[in-house]
């Protein structure tokens, strides 16, 4: 019983993590349609951002994440106007934006490769500081219960931006409709290019807790990153913040459970998962709309 | 409609005739045999991209399922090499058919979902659990058919059936009627196409090409790893290959093929990063200024690209 309890209180920090993860890919999704497939890749640089931070200047994590966070903006804002108004411009942008980021996603892996090579990197896991918990007679490492904390923070800003800001107001009118909105006066480019800009901020913070979260990190883990996130959102509903949310904590309780009673196949559940919601509820679980073909 | 079966013919007879003299005039015969096979495998990526729009980051998912379907006949069932070649092009349409609701996704959920599809296969094939049927991670050695020489022709047929096909679907009203489908699926319904079925031929038809492409390769090189035929890079090629000559076309992905594998085998075999930074840096610069590839810069010209 307590393996089992076990398995649930961690597949939850671990689901809430994830959700931070996702939440980026699904906010970019939500304003401008498009698919950002670099986005783990984005997630590694983060994460290889705390590591060269911490082993070579000494920088506490969470310093690098406020760093990170302002770097992570403004690549966020030039990338926008670098290619997105365009890519909007053309007959299937959803379809080209995957295939541009796939693209991007690729450069950054050989870059990353170039620079860090291909051997994974780990950090101590009481880097972040100590904080252990006990629940139900349990031990929980302290980075783990930290990752879990700083998740509920970022996303909880996320939301207080989205729903008590005037700028996260035009944001969700840019979400609801795009043309409307700029019909209504809201400078589109302006938001969508913030709201890229936030997107990888919160890769870039999610990167920061990965080594802590995930242990070792390599340039080629972007990929896997990029599809768990592209799982838990359509779990979630594409486009629904909230939605996010309920979908990283379906994946990391099932994640858990599975490599808890049945290790040996765990590395498919974000797959299977992902088949089995495409095909039996393409909307995702709180989608309203669905989108067939 | 003659001028295109004169130029199909000039297609076919090239190809032929070059992949006939390059282990002559290459030293390393496995060069070209892997362009054949990535060149095979962009024109089922063609088939299925090129006509309906539908890109398969999961295609690698077939190709490895037609290497461990030749393996299985071969050292289970103890099949002789040829049918078992072509059982294990029809392991992966038995795959594609099992996959093919994946088809009532549209654009992203489509990419990703075949993705995941091909990843789950690539478990299934790879976990401990099924060593008694694949081995699992331990790989599979088919020393007892190695023949690549004959291997080496039987990739030449097999590249040359599938360029044939994609020449076929080309000028047929069937080829037009998935173009169609592609534009718009409710008005292609309306005029009396039947949207269902014709995907799902079309599905199975590039499924049919990835898998024997798949159960020759792993003859060819008769011992290999689920990490190794299921290698998402084999599908990131393929379609890489496609997208930079033209999909659509059937002399776009033989250029693709022919130029970019050329300069992977130039430069990516020894820093396989730069290459992979080339071909990213290719991407972007395609779809944001070329999105239908090499080709198209003839297109523009009123240059009738077969």
């Amino acid at each position: 019983m307590s393996t089992f309890l076990f398995a649930v209180v961690s597949g939850i920090l671990f689901g809430v993590f994830f959700s931070l993860m996702a939440i980026g890919l699904n906010f970019a999704f939500g304003v401008m349609k498009i698919v950002n497939l670099a986005h783990g890749d984005f997630v590694m640089l983060g994460a290889f951002g705390a590591y060269y931070a911490l082993t070579v200047f000494g920088v506490n994590p969470f310093a690098t994440m406020l760093l990170e966070i302002a770097v992570f903006l403004v690549v966020g804002v030039g990338l926008y106007y670098g290619i997105i108004p365009r890519l909007l411009r053309s007959d299937d942008p959803e379809m080209l934006s995957l295939i541009l980021f796939f693209g991007i996603s690729q450069v950054i892996e050989a870059l990353a490769t170039l620079a860090f090579g291909t051997n994974p990197v780990t950090l101590p896991t009481n880097a972040l500081g100590q904080l252990s918990v006990q629940l139900f007679g349990q031990a929980f490492g302290s980075s783990w219960v930290i990752g879990f904390l700083v998740s509920v923070v970022a996303i909880g800003l996320l939301y207080l931006y989205l729903y008590k800001t005037k700028m996260g107001i035009a944001t969700r009118a840019v979400m609801a409709n795009r043309n409307e909105a700029a019909a209504s006066g809201i400078n589109v480019n302006r938001i969508s290019a913030v709201a890229f800009g936030i997107a990888l901020a919160l890769a870039a913070v999610a990167g920061v807790l990965t080594p802590f979260m995930l242990g070792g990190i390599y340039p080629s883990v972007g990929v896997n990153l990029t599809i768990t996130s592209f799982s838990i959102i359509v779990i979630g509903s594409l486009g629904n913040p909230v939605g996010t949310v309920v979908g990283g904590l379906v994946y990391g309780l099932s994640l858990l459970l599975m490599q808890t009673y049945l290790s040996s196949w765990a590395n498919m559940v974000p797959y299977v998962l992902l088949i089995l919601i495409l095909l039996i509820k393409p909307s995702g679980l709180l989608g309203k709309g669905a989108r067939n073909a | 409609m003659r001028k295109n079966k004169l130029s199909n013919a000039i297609i076919l007879v090239g190809l032929a005739i070059l992949f006939i003299l390059a282990p002559l005039l290459y030293p390393n015969q496995s060069v070209p045999f892997q362009m054949m096979a990535y060149m095979a495998l962009a024109q089922g990526i063609n088939l299925l991209y090129g006509f309906t729009g539908y890109l398969p980051f999961g295609y690698v998912g077939f190709f490895g399922s037609g290497a461990y379907g030749v393996s299985v006949l071969v050292l289970l069932l103890h099949w002789s090499v040829i049918p078992a070649v072509i059982g294990g092009g029809l392991v992966a349409v038995a795959v594609a058919l099992l996959l093919s609701p994946l088809l009532r996704l549209s654009g992203a959920y489509f990419s990703i979902g075949s993705l995941a599809a091909s990843e789950i296969v690539y478990y299934i094939v790879s976990n401990p659990n099924m060593q008694n049927i694949t081995q699992g991670p331990y790989g599979v050695n088919l020393a007892g058919v190695y023949a690549p020489n004959t291997s080496y022709y039987a990739m030449l047929v097999i590249l040359l059936i599938f360029t044939a096909v994609v020449m076929y679907v080309k000028n047929s009203t069937f080829g037009m009627s998935l173009l169609a489908i592609k534009e718009d699926p409710v008005s292609a319904a309306m005029c009396g196409v039947n949207v269902v079925r014709n995907r799902v031929v079309i599905w199975l038809a590039s499924a049919f090409a990835a898998g024997l492409a798949g159960a020759v390769y792993g003859w060819y090189v008769s011992v290999f790893y689920p990490s190794s035929v299921f290698d998402l890079t084999i599908s990131i090629f393929a379609i890489v290959f496609t997208l930079f000559g033209g999909g659509g076309t059937v002399l776009g992905p033989i250029v693709g093929t022919i130029v970019l594998y050329g300069l992977y085998n130039t430069i990516g075999v020894s820093s396989p990063q730069y290459f992979q930074l080339i071909y990213g840096l290719l991407i972007v610069v395609l779809v944001m200024f070329l999105p239908q590839g090499l080709t198209s810069l003839l297109k523009r010209r009123g240059i009738n690209v077969p």
